[in-house]
């Protein structure tokens, strides 16, 4: 293998791995905040992507139509107990939250969005859809689960993302999708091309999560999230709450998400069901990082994307198993020099 | 009549399941084979999952491994299924145990997403393989056959499958019974609780996972010759985890619970097609979204499965454990004469960086002694009862148990040499019984493992660990409470459970750490009570306490610390009289 294609491998998968790196950092966040391994966040990611090309065809993307539902029940499930307690003055905010914000988002997908209108405007209106179903996601499934074990709220995640699969399936059919990405001549970089699609995306993914962490070691809302995260009990003392932490942690998951599936669409052929394997990718990347450290989770999502590129070189058919092969030795290593705590499931 | 019937529940499903077999359709007692065949695999889960607290995203790859290994064999090779079933066993025990080699001593996530990147690996590896059909898969698999009769109709297969079932769960539910099984199921509240008694947590936790592996190997065998062809969509993670869903429907850590989880799974996964085909269209694939709706409505509904809401419906009639007969085991130590010095202490030290938690304290303690220590918070007590425990390592100095260095052995060695402990943060199992948690101290006493307990050659011997615990439980005054579990007991007796629990290790020497901590006065008085009498049969004691009046009362000598220094020993009269502890636990005289 030649330096050149070396160096093209390296930007590739430099490239993918700052998508993993956003998707692993989303995941850690959730993690540690809500104890839920969020296994549909990869799915919002392929989602946006779909939910973008149904917007480019003209068409009303499917996406509208889960959010529409999934605001429906949620609003439900918040006004029925008020209701039965007579307390409708406090039906305020879910009304806001989860009846007039989803609405406006519905609103404008079906009727501002026209086929003709720029790329940048259906960008926008695809973000908005996709960061507003995670919350909602959140209130409807994994609010009466608060207090239940990882397991338990790890199984709830992946009956949530089977579910989705099927209304992917139902809506976008089984074809895959490319979306439009930024495009222009490659720029060069220290005598190296580098195509503006994965400049963008690694500018990004750097943003973004250098954002997360002063979000999170600087602003008040992030270090109550973090509280909660640490002791949910004793956050709750200081009036913190579990459920709104859960909730503003997945509308941050889904942003995160959204975005991602700005970025990969353009490189990757997106079908229904990419999710799963993307997210259990980040997913990798993140416990290399002890589904904690942000550090770690970075370094370990370029390095899920940069073995991929080179495996997918050598050994294409065996992409995956290299990739997962691998990471096993790699997360021994990690579990031996992870701070070993005894932890207790019940 | 229905307490009997729940007392021979396994035989009478069984008979049933036999008798239904009888009338079924061909259609249905292949969706039975299937669900049968799925619930070994979430039998199991069970014993890793549910008991020990382990969870595996690679299940779904040892059945593959399992399949494929005698599909390989029969179809290609042309050698017999039996021969298939010693292979598939033996490789997924062996893969099991290499990958068990690095991550059962991984906690939580590492060991889930280890077990997961295998099991995706495994999947496109067979999927790539020539000679496993790449993602084809392999036809021509030969029926089973035994004694030269064929096993082609499902009704024959149906009925090897039913009784492969129903020697997993005979099997699983036998080995959670005895010894090793006590140290399985304590090893979910962490492995601190075996290694105290002397358990190997480790070797526990990879005996769990290569049987649970070989167990879903069995399973693989079993499905290769009932479908007669394999591929590899069945053995990749969305299979796993199905697996894991099962067995959380069903209830995590119940055998029933794992059947009715793959049944109850199996059958809505396949009925919801058709009941819904009428509303959804013909080409629908909306039916996993009802399901996984319907999935996450019984999580939430009964968060702990199904079948622990059908015992709570029965607690009633569930059948009486048999009666133990409480023995005092023939082989205890002899305890040495007293005044005879049992563990010595020279010099201890610890230092955390710059700060010296415990600096140069030495002291003794003797046979039929108990020595009291006290000191107001971060005075080092909790540092230096874990240095003698073996938790912390020493800075520097010494620790001897009859002159034997004591402090280069690990915990379960300081077990089995005669040193017993109590936890300041209560460590019980709550779901398991009083008993069997006293017999869980006892496991030291006891040498027989898996083979014994599926045998049944482990009899005579939980004969003597259960009676030596009854025994124990009416020395602490808690046996007619013997069958309820630990977790419904009050703090207080929750305190004296450990005692017991302690003392069933037989030991030398005990360490109680803050034993009377959360006690109410009469339950204090008591446990003085306890105390004493313990002494006089020859046990040497150290305790930890913060309350004074209750340590001065039984302490044969006191031990005072203050910022990591031994500041005063001797009688508890004149320790009491001491200035300097007045000093440490009132403040300067003003």
């Amino acid at each position: 293998m030649s330096f050149a294609i070396a160096v093209l491998l390296l930007q590739d998968g430099i490239t993918n791995g700052a998508i993993y790196v956003l998707l692993a950092v989303a995941l850690v966040l959730v993690f540690t905040v809500t104890r839920i391994v969020f296994i549909p966040q990869g799915d919002l990611v392929a989602f946006t992507g779909l939910t973008l090309t149904a917007f480019e065809t003209g068409t009303v993307p499917g996406t509208v139509w889960i959010l529409a539902a999934a605001a429906a029940i949620a609003l439900a499930m918040d006004l029925m107990p008020l209701i039965l307690r007579g307390r409708l003055d406090l039906a305020v905010r879910p009304l806001i939250e989860m009846g007039l914000i989803p609405g406006i988002i519905i609103a404008l997908s079906l009727f501002a969005v026209p086929r003709e209108a720029s790329l940048l405007w259906k960008m926008a209106a695809t973000l908005a859809v996709i960061t507003a179903l995670a919350p909602l996601m959140h209130r409807i499934v994994f609010q009466p689960l608060v207090s239940a074990s990882p397991l338990i709220l790890l199984i709830a995640a992946v009956a949530v993302h089977f579910g989705l699969t099927s209304l992917g399936l139902h809506f976008f059919g089984p074809e895959g999708v490319r979306t439009p990405g930024f495009t222009g001549p490659s720029i060069s970089i220290f005598g190296f091309q580098f195509t503006q699609q994965s400049l963008g995306v690694i500018a990004c993914s750097v943003l973004l999560s250098a954002g997360l962490y002063a979000f999170f070691s600087r602003a008040l809302t992030g270090k109550a999230l973090l509280a909660a995260a640490f002791n949910r009990r004793g956050a709750e003392l200081i009036g913190v709450s579990a459920v709104g932490a859960g909730r503003r942690v997945a509308l941050i998951a889904g942003l995160v998400g959204a975005i991602s599936g700005l970025l990969i669409g353009p490189t990757t052929t997106l079908y229904y069901d990419s999710g799963f394997i993307l997210g259990l990718k980040g997913l990798v990347g993140g416990i290399i990082g002890g589904l904690a450290g942000y550090p770690f989770a970075v370094a370990g999502a370029l390095l899920v994307g940069v073995v991929e590129a080179f495996a997918s070189f050598w050994a294409s058919a065996y992409r995956d198993v290299i990739v997962f092969t691998l990471i096993i030795p790699v997360l021994f290593w990690r579990s031996m020099v992870a701070p070993h705590h005894e932890e207790e499931t019940e | 009549m229905i307490r009997q019937i729940l007392a021979r529940l396994p035989l009478i499903a069984l008979a049933l399941v036999v008798l239904a077999s009888l009338v079924l359709t061909n259609y249905r007692l292949t969706l039975v084979t299937y669900v049968m065949i799925y619930a070994i695999v979430c039998i199991a889960l069970v014993l890793m999952t549910g008991v020990v607290g382990m969870v595996s995203f690679g299940q779904a790859a040892f059945v593959g491994i399992g399949a494929y290994a005698t599909a390989y064999l029969t179809a290609e090779l042309g050698l017999s299924p039996w021969l298939g079933l010693l292979v598939a066993l033996t490789a997924c025990g062996v893969a099991a145990y290499l990958i068990g080699q690095m991550t059962v001593r991984m906690s939580g996530h590492y060991l889930a997403l280890v077990t997961l990147c295998f099991c995706i690996s495994v999947y496109f590896l067979i999927g790539n393989t020539e000679v496993l059909g790449k993602f084809n898969g392999m036809t021509g698999i030969p029926p089973l056959s035994i004694a030269g009769y064929e096993m082609r109709s499902e009704r024959s297969i149906f009925y090897v499958v039913l009784s492969g079932l129903a020697l997993t769960s005979w099997w699983v539910r036998r080995i959670l019974k005895g010894r090793v099984g006590r140290g399985l199921r304590s090893l979910r509240t962490g492995g601190l609780i075996a290694e105290t008694f002397g358990v190997d947590a480790n070797a526990l936790r990879m005996m769990a996972f290569v049987s649970a592996a070989m167990l879903a190997g069995f399973s693989g065998w079993l499905y290769a010759h009932f479908q007669r062809f394999v591929n590899p969509t069945p053995f990749g993670v969305q299979m796993s985890i199905e697996y894991l869903f099962m067995v959380v429907i069903g209830g995590v850590g119940h055998i029933w619970g794992a059947i009715l989880g793959a049944g109850l799974v199996t059958v809505i996964k396949q009925e919801l097609q058709d009941v819904l085909r009428p509303f959804l269209g013909e080409t629908t694939r909306l039916d996993m979204l009802v399901f996984s709706t319907l999935m996450v409505f019984m999580l939430i509904v009964a968060r702990q499965g199904i079948w622990p809401l059908v015992v709570r419906a029965f607690a009633k009639w569930m059948p009486r454990p048999k009666p133990v007969m409480a023995i005092e085991i023939g082989n205890r130590r002899v305890m040495p004469p007293p005044q005879t010095v049992v563990l010595e202490a020279v010099a201890m030290r610890k230092t955390f960086g710059g700060l010296v938690a415990v600096d140069d304290v030495s002291f003794s303690i003797s046979a039929g002694e108990v020595l009291g220590l006290l000191g107001p918070n971060g005075a080092g007590k909790s540092t230096l009862f874990n240095l003698i425990t073996g938790v912390l390592p020493l800075s520097s100095g010494g620790i001897r148990l009859f002159a034997k260095e004591l402090s280069v052995v690990d915990v379960r060695e300081m077990c089995r040499r005669g040193v017993a402990r109590t936890f300041q943060h209560v460590k019980l199992v709550p779901d398991m019984t009083l008993i069997e948690n006293v017999a869980i101290g006892a496991a030291s006493l006891g040498q027989k493992g898996l083979l014994g307990a599926t045998f049944g050659l482990d009899r005579a011997e939980e004969q003597r660990i259960l009676g030596w615990s009854m025994h124990l439980l009416q020395r602490v005054g808690l046996a007619s409470r013997a069958w309820d579990l630990a977790g419904s007991l009050p703090l207080g007796h929750q305190r004296v459970l450990e005692i017991a629990r302690a003392l069933a290790a037989d030991p030398f020497l005990l360490l109680l750490d803050e034993p009377a901590a959360g006690l109410r006065a009469n339950e204090k008085t008591e446990l003085a009570a306890l105390l004493r009498s313990l002494r006089n049969s020859g046990l040497a004691i150290l305790l930890v306490e913060h309350d004074m009046e209750f340590v001065a009362s039984i302490a044969d000598r006191l031990m005072v610390m203050n910022f990591g220094r031994r500041i005063a020993m001797g009688h508890p009269d004149s320790v009491r009289a001491d200035p300097m502890v007045q000093d440490a636990y009132l403040g300067a005289a003003a």
